[in-house]
Parts: C-alpha cells; sequence; structure tokens
C-alpha cells in the first residue's frame, strides 16, 4: 500500500487549497469528475472548498467513453453519467480524476468538453500522477507524484465506490 | 449484440443497458451541442422498404448525432415480378462496406432474413406485421419516465399496461409484450375478437374485448392505430362502432387513474382510437414517445457500433 | 431390344421371384434371351414404378427452374415411371394444342412418361370453363387449376357434369380465396400470430372440400381432392366416402413430414401452399393414408429458382421438390413406423394413381404379360439428403441436411432402365 485514507486526505486538501490560489477564490469555478472514480473525488473536492470558503462550486461529472481513441479496440463499453450543472461557458472548469497515466483520458474530456461549451480556462487535478505520459498533457495540481514501472499497476480504492479509502501498487506478476 | 432484430432476444441487463444508456443520449439531445463522436467513421444505410417518416427520421438523427454516416434509401417493392430478391438487394448494399443496415419492410420476417444474408450489424425498424423492437423499446423509457415523474418508482413490476387496438396486424404489441416479458410490467391486451393475434392466450399478457374494465386499473394505456381498410375486411362494422367499444374518449379519459399515462406510436385517427381531448391530455405522453424515440435508438446504434464489433 | 433378368427379388407381398424383361414387358424368366443383362437383386424389394398424380415440371415457362428433361430425371431417381404435368405453365395447359405439346415434350426428352393435366378454366382464371372436351380428345383426364381454386360453385358443378362422358376427373386446389388470400402463407397458428405472417387457416381448405363433395355427389361427377393438409379436410372426405361419393384425395409427403415450426425462421424453402400445419393435422393425414380416406401420395413437386425464393416470406413463391424423396418420406412416417405395409404402399404410389388418373398400363402388378415399369428398393439404406445431389434443376429441397431412407437402385420404365445408383 502507498497511502492510507489518512494520506488520501491530506492530498485532497492540498489540492483544494491550490485549486483555490491558482483561482483566487472560488470565482466561475466548475468541477467536473471524470467517471468512475474522478466523480466522487471533485464531489470530495468542493466539500473541502465549500469548508475553506463558504461558497459551494457547481460539481459534475464529464463521462469520455463516447471520445476515446481506442474505442474501437474494444468490446462495446458502458458509458458513464455526464451531468453538468451550469453553462460552461466563460467557467474555469477543474476536471479531476484519481490517476494520470497515458493522458489519453484527459484528451477525450477535452474533446468531450468542446461540446458543452467554450470555458475559460480548463486545469486538471489529479490524486496520482504515475508518469508515462503519451501526450503533451501535465496535471495542475497533483496529490502525489509516483513512478512507475509501466508493467505495475496502480489501483485507488475510494470509500463511496470501493468502499474505503487506499493507494496500492501491485506489480503485474504478483497482481 | 450483432442485431436488434426481435424485442424478444434481450435479456432484461441488455434492455435495461439499452434504457439506462438512452438516459444519456437524451441529456445529450438537450446541449446546445447535439453530437457525439462515438460513432464516427460508421456508415448507417436506413433502408426503408416502406414509407415512415417518422421512424426514418429519428433513426437518421439518432445516428447523426453520435457521429455516424447515415445514408437513407427509400428501397420500396421488392416483389418477383419486379427482378432483383430482397437477398441480392441486401449483397449488393452489404459489398459496399456499410457497417449497419436500419431495416423497415412491409414483410414480417424480411429484416431477420436480411440479417442472415450481411455481414454488417442489422437493426429491425420494423417488420411487417411481426415487430418494431426500437418502438418497445422507447416505449419502456417513456413509461419509466413516467412512472418516475408520478412517484410510482423506477420498476416495471407490478405495473399495468393496457395495449389496445388492432393487435392482429400489429409489430408495437408483439415487441411491447416480449419486452415487459423481461422487464416485468403487466400487459392487458384489448381488442375485438376479430382483431387478436391467433394464439395470443399463449402470450405473456392478459386478453380482453373488455376495454372498460382495462382501463381502469391501467398505469400506461396504449393505444393502436386502427386502420380504416379493416373494416372492408370486416374485422368490425363501423368506425362508430369501434370507437364506442375500443376508443379512448372523452368520458373514458376521465376514469382513468389520475397517475396513468396516455401513449400511441402514432400516427394517431384522432376522433377513432383516441379523442382529441386524449391525445392532448396532461396524461398523454405521445411526444414524450417521440422524442424518447431520438435517445433510445441513440442507445441501439451504440450498442451495437460502439465498440469493436465481431467483424 | 432390352432384356433384362432380375434375379432374387422380393415383392411387397413377400415373396421372391426372378423377373425377366424383354421388350418393355415382363416375361417368363426361360424366355429371356442369353444375353440378358443379368442384375442381382438380392436384398432387395421390386415395385411397380411410381405413378405421381401433381407434378409442377416448368415447362414450356420456366425452363431455368426445370424442364420435362430435369423433371423426369428426377422422377426416375425418385422411383417413378410416369408424371401428371400439372398445367400451371406459360402458356397454361388449358386447350388441347397445349396438352399435346406438353405430350409431346415427354416423348422427347421424358426419362419416364408424362401426362397433361388440363386446366378446368381458361388461364386458370376461374371464370370460364377451357376446352374441356377437346382436351379430353387428346387423352387427358385429370383437370385441375392447381395453384388456384375453382372456386367459383357454378363453375365446379359444370365442370363435374361436362367431364362425365370423357370419365375426367376434376382435381381440387381447395383454398377459399377470401378465407386464405393471395397473402396467406403460413398455417392459421400461435405461430402465424407470432411471426406476423398471414394465416391460412385450416378450414379454408375443408369448406371448400366440403362443399365440392356435394357437388359431386349432386351432379355424379369424378372429384380428386389435392394435396389436403388438414384434419378437417380428412373428416370431409371420409363422409363423403361413406356416402359413396365418387371421391379420392391426395397428401404430398411434406404434408406427411413437415410441420408448421419449420417456417419459424422465416426459411422460404419450407414455404409451401396449402402451408406446412401443426402435428395434429400431420397425424390425421397419416391415419387417413393409412386408412385409405386418402387414396394416393401425389408430390406436389414444385421446383423453383433460388431468385423466386429469396424474397421476403410472403413474396417468396410457395412450393418445394418432391420427385427424390417422396418415396423415402412415405417410407419414413407409414412403413418404418409399422402403420403401412408395402403392399398398401404400392397402391397410394403407384396404382391408385394411375387408376385415378385412368393410366391403365402403369401401376400394373408386376407380371407376366404386363409393361415393365419398376422399382428396385433397397428397405435398409439411409443417407443424408444434400440438396446437391438432385437432376432438378432447382434446390428448394426441404429435407436438405435430413436423414432418410434412400432407397430407390434402379428404376425401370417400359423395359428401359432409367435410373440406376
Amino acid at each position: 500500500m502507498i497511502w492510507d485514507a489518512d494520506d488520501i486526505a491530506r492530498a485532497m486538501r492540498r489540492i483544494a487549497h491550490q485549486i483555490l490560489e491558482t483561482n483566487r477564490g472560488t470565482h466561475h469555478l466548475v468541477l467536473l469528475g471524470i467517471p468512475s472514480r474522478g466523480a466522487p473525488l471533485a464531489h470530495r473536492l468542493a466539500a473541502l472548498i465549500a469548508d475553506a470558503e463558504g461558497v459551494e462550486v457547481p460539481v459534475g461529472e464529464l463521462d469520455i467513453t463516447m471520445y476515446r481513441d481506442d474505442l474501437r479496440r474494444h468490446p462495446t463499453r458502458p458509458v458513464g453519467r455526464t451531468r453538468v450543472p451550469v453553462s460552461l461557458d466563460g467557467a474555469t472548469v477543474v476536471l479531476v480524476d484519481d490517476v494520470l497515466y497515458s493522458g489519453r483520458t484527459i484528451a477525450a474530456a477535452m474533446d468531450a468538453l468542446k461540446d458543452l461549451g467554450r470555458p475559460r480556462a480548463v486545469r486538471l487535478a489529479v490524486l496520482i500522477d504515475r508518469g508515462h505520459h503519451e501526450l503533451p498533457i501535465q496535471a495542475d495540481h497533483v496529490g502525489k507524484d509516483l513512478p512507475t514501472a509501466s508493467d505495475e499497476h496502480v489501483r485507488v480504492r475510494i470509500a463511496e465506490i470501493d468502499g474505503s479509502d487506499a493507494v496500492t501498487l501491485s506489480s503485474a506478476k504478483g497482481a | 449484440m450483432r442485431h436488434l432484430l426481435s424485442a424478444g432476444d434481450l435479456s432484461r441487463a441488455e434492455a435495461l443497458s439499452l434504457l439506462d444508456l438512452a438516459e444519456e443520449m437524451h441529456e445529450v439531445q438537450r446541449r446546445p451541442i447535439k453530437k457525439l463522436p462515438a460513432l464516427r467513421g460508421r456508415t448507417i444505410i436506413n433502408m426503408f422498404f416502406e414509407d415512415s417518416t417518422r421512424t426514418r427520421t429519428s433513426f437518421e438523427i439518432a445516428g447523426k448525432w453520435m457521429s455516424a454516416d447515415t445514408i437513407n434509401v427509400s428501397a420500396k417493392g421488392s416483389s418477383v415480378s419486379k427482378g432483383e430478391s430482397l437477398r441480392d438487394t441486401m449483397l449488393t448494399l452489404d459489398a459496399m462496406g456499410v457497417d449497419c443496415f436500419v431495416i423497415r419492410h412491409a414483410s414480417s420476417g424480411a429484416v431477420a432474413q436480411a440479417a442472415t444474408w450481411v455481414r454488417a450489424h442489422v437493426v429491425n425498424a420494423g417488420d411487417g406485421q411481426h415487430e418494431h423492437p426500437t418502438q418497445a423499446l422507447l416505449d419502456a423509457y417513456t413509461m419509466r419516465q413516467h412512472f418516475r415523474a408520478k412517484g410510482l418508482g423506477d420498476g416495471f413490476a407490478g405495473k399495468r399496461i393496457a395495449i389496445v387496438g388492432d393487435l392482429l396486424h400489429s409489430r408495437v404489441v408483439r415487441s411491447n409484450v416480449l419486452l415487459q416479458t423481461v422487464l416485468g410490467g403487466n400487459v392487458t391486451l384489448v381488442a375485438p375478437p376479430t382483431l387478436l393475434p391467433t394464439g395470443v392466450e399463449n402470450w405473456d399478457a392478459a386478453v380482453t374485448s373488455d376495454f372498460d374494465q382495462a382501463l381502469e386499473q391501467a398505469d400506461v394505456v396504449m393505444m393502436l392505430r386502427v386502420q380504416r381498410e379493416r373494416m372492408a375486411s370486416g374485422f368490425f362494422p363501423s368506425e362508430r362502432e369501434y370507437t364506442a367499444g375500443y376508443g379512448l374518449t372523452s368520458e373514458r379519459l376521465a376514469r382513468l387513474k389520475p397517475t396513468a399515462a396516455i401513449m400511441h406510436p402514432g400516427p394517431m385517427n384522432r376522433g377513432v382510437e383516441i379523442s382529441s381531448q386524449a391525445a392532448d391530455a396532461a396524461a398523454s405522453r405521445v411526444l414524450d414517445q417521440v422524442s424518447a424515440g431520438v435517445a433510445v435508438r441513440m442507445s441501439v446504434l451504440y450498442h451495437l457500433l460502439g465498440g469493436e464489433g465481431d467483424q | 431390344m432390352s432384356a433384362h433378368v432380375i434375379s432374387g427379388a422380393r415383392l411387397a407381398d413377400g415373396s421372391t421371384t426372378d423377373l425377366a424383361i424383354v421388350d418393355g414387358r415382363f416375361v417368363e424368366v426361360a424366355d429371356a434371351p442369353a444375353d440378358a443383362e443379368r442384375i442381382d437383386a438380392d436384398g432387395l424389394l421390386a415395385l411397380p414404378g411410381l405413378v405421381d398424380l401433381h407434378t409442377h415440371l416448368r415447362e414450356p415457362g420456366r425452363e431455368d427452374a426445370e424442364t420435362v428433361a430435369s423433371g423426369t430425371r428426377a422422377a426416375a431417381r425418385g422411383g417413378y415411371t410416369a408424371v401428371f404435368a400439372m398445367p400451371n405453365l406459360t402458356p397454361d395447359t388449358d386447350t388441347a394444342e397445349a396438352a399435346q405439346y406438353v405430350a409431346e415434350l415427354g416423348r422427347r426428352d421424358g426419362t419416364c412418361e408424362v401426362v397433361p393435366i388440363g386446366a378446368v378454366t381458361k388461364g386458370r382464371a376461374g371464370t370460364e370453363l377451357a376446352e374441356l372436351g377437346l382436351m379430353a380428345r387428346q387423352g387427358v383426364r385429370v383437370f385441375s387449376d392447381d395453384g388456384a381454386c375453382v372456386h367459383d360453385s357454378l363453375l365446379m358443378r359444370r365442370a363435374l357434369t361436362y367431364l362425365k362422358p370423357f370419365d375426367g376427373v376434376v382435381a381440387q386446389h381447395a383454398q377459399d380465396p377470401r378465407l386464405a388470400g393471395p397473402g396467406a402463407c403460413c398455417h392459421e397458428s400461435e405461430i402465424s400470430g407470432r411471426l406476423g405472417l398471414p394465416g391460412w387457416p385450416s378450414v379454408a381448405e375443408s369448406t371448400v372440400i366440403a362443399r365440392d363433395v356435394q357437388l359431386a355427389e349432386f351432379t355424379g361427377g369424378r372429384y380428386h381432392a389435392c394435396h389436403i393438409s388438414t384434419a378437417e379436410s380428412v373428416e370431409v372426405i371420409r363422409w363423403a366416402k361413406a356416402r359413396g361419393i365418387h371421391v379420392t384425395a391426395e397428401v404430398t409427403p411434406h404434408h406427411l413430414l413437415l410441420d408448421t415450426p419449420h417456417v419459424e425462421t422465416y426459411d422460404t424453402t419450407f414455404k409451401v401452399n396449402p402451408p406446412l400445419r401443426t402435428s395434429e393435422h400431420i397425424e390425421a393425414l397419416r391415419e387417413a393414408l393409412a386408412d385409405g380416406t386418402i387414396d394416393v401420395v401425389g408430390t406436389d413437386h414444385a421446383p423453383h429458382a433460388v431468385q423466386d425464393k429469396d424474397h421476403p416470406f410472403d413474396v417468396a413463391l410457395p412450393g418445394m421438390l418432391g420427385l427424390e424423396q417422396a418415396l423415402a418420406v412415405v417410407m419414413e412416417v407409414m412403413v418404418g413406423s409399422g402403420r403401412m405395409d408395402w403392399p398398401t404402399l404400392v397402391e397410394r404410389m403407384a396404382v391408385a394413381p394411375a387408376r385415378i388418373g385412368r393410366l391403365a398400363h402403369q401401376g400394373r402388378p408386376l407380371a407376366v404379360g404386363e409393361p415393365a415399369n419398376l422399382v428396385l428398393v433397397d428397405p435398409e439404406r439411409r443417407a443424408m439428403v444434400d440438396r446437391e445431389q438432385t437432376a432438378s434443376l432447382s434446390r428448394n429441397n426441404p429435407y436438405h441436411g435430413r436423414e432418410l431412407p434412400d432407397p430407390v437402385e434402379l428404376t425401370v420404365w417400359a423395359g428401359r432402365v432409367t435410373y440406376r445408383r
């Protein structure tokens, strides 16, 4: 195990504060979690921001399944929810996901955003950045940089989905 | 899924998956930019051997919003005398490398036959008097939205669905009965005995010729179009008599449950099987059915064409 | 001049004998020439050559689907030595000249005897009588609008009456055109209801036959019910025979074996008119064939080109092949099951069809002095039916892929070997 629940909570608090600093408050801020585990993380960030600032920032979900560049390489994938609570025109959108790896999910998310509106800025917050990016994409807010080998497997558990919070690393052989 | 030929081919899980994705697609329908890239590069031919502006347009919009290239082919009149066989017609277009055929045909079974001849996926957009599975899906979708809006819950179990009219010649009723068999709704079929399909007593549905009795318990009343030419064949004596027995008149409208939904797959014969008061009543979900049609068909197309497929 | 000596064949009655054939007739074995071809028939049955009262040869008109040459080769492969050719050709066989032409084609190209059936009405349109008398003078004895029903009561009455001096028989395709219209294509049943196929109710057949047998009684005419397919029709025929009405009835091999569920995949190979019925009807037909209520098995051999079958079910042409598997099917469902013995099979497939069609030299016993028409049958051999293994030009074989008896070893028509395995 890399991180336990406390580690995750500390990282989330740090990311929430970074978002507020970068944005200089909550003005025009919209949090969009990428299903499945990005969605509860976005809601947690919104709660942390509400604690800190007393402002409820809009939180939504942005499913990117239909925008994936590998859609045709797999059997038909189930599609998650997309819920955008407010207009994104002129907003600062913070995309929230659990792990940044190849960057292809985020590239798909940027495509999906284009069909939903025209944000003033788009930022990316991830709990774990494990490297091996394949596209020119960097996270603005990172819980932990975790250098990994490509045959290792990073698993993020989120209480809302998995019953408890944890980050684990396993090798493909041991898994 | 390779094809969607019959509502009876769907498992409960598949049917619910289609309905759930349709909800997401319904959201897309409300966006300013109605476009998803999921079917980019896919080619869908809408082959309508029989006219149906409503269904063809619905499939065409669904395909386009999913970024597929959709082509409409009006291929009316396949007969022995006119030369080209249905098989040759299908093989010719299949050879062009299309990914999916959406087929409407006046002959029962023609779509299932076509599916045995082509490499592409096939969606049944209505075959003769046999089936119309996407209609049944959009009906179920509309019912579920209605049940939720009325606080009747999410499920179909225990819900009473009355389907009224020319059941003998209806592809809609066969698909609805098959779909509700997996979804759990209690279907009651209401028609004059002359318009009941042979063997209907073996279907997973109750059968009656007493609309007034079925009416008061129904959570959904689905009225089917009755065609005037049926009179000439002696199925019923007059429109007036049909309406008296099987029309959703204003009097019957008043006796519906307050939470009941009125549905009709269209086109409606106002004044015959449905009065204008009923068609335009607050309980009428007719336009919601049309709206759901696009979302449901987007969902169907994604389920068939969204992945690597099996080609 | 050909001569054959067939040794050790068992006859339908169970006795074993040697048969000698010279110049188209059975002779005493002692009278066979020394150079006669010797055929060892040990373990085989020798039966009279089969006679089909109901064949569609498609020539003239649709020579891409079948010709007299190909159809009669198929007949020989099935053990037949005579076929009656239905008149739904182009042109229809509704004149003496047309009948003569069909008979000539048979003499020229036939691998068995070809007997023309004349139409009852002009163009088989059901409105005016065809020239029945002129055709009868050409030797036509069977008249039918097959494919269409003589539904006008008055025309049926007139045809029955008019044909009496010619000893002609009206062979009716019984289908009430209102109860079973042009679109009707599936036995009206739970299956037609489920498949959404227009129903062809059993009563659309039996009500016509009920009317016709009463007209036959009233007129004293001779009436034959083609391809009866329902239990109700069997009851009507049984009643009519009990009253002594001159009525005979026919059943096809496919109506004895194949049931309605075969159409559940909309495979147009199984589209046939009248449609395949359900098991209770099949059981009634088998019983009636065994007890003689049904007189004959007629194949309704109906070849169709691929392009006429590759259509939606309600549009595709109805009909299926029958000549090559008819004997196999009857053996399977009637003899193999013990419901019918060999002499009865011979009666239903050779003797009675020849008698109804007034074909004096066919369906005769295998006896000295008689015309040498026979088929040698291996009662034990079985095989998987392969639609490609056929003499027919068409492939609409409903038995494809089914294991059936494969009986025919040798067919002899008028002393000539017309088929040898």
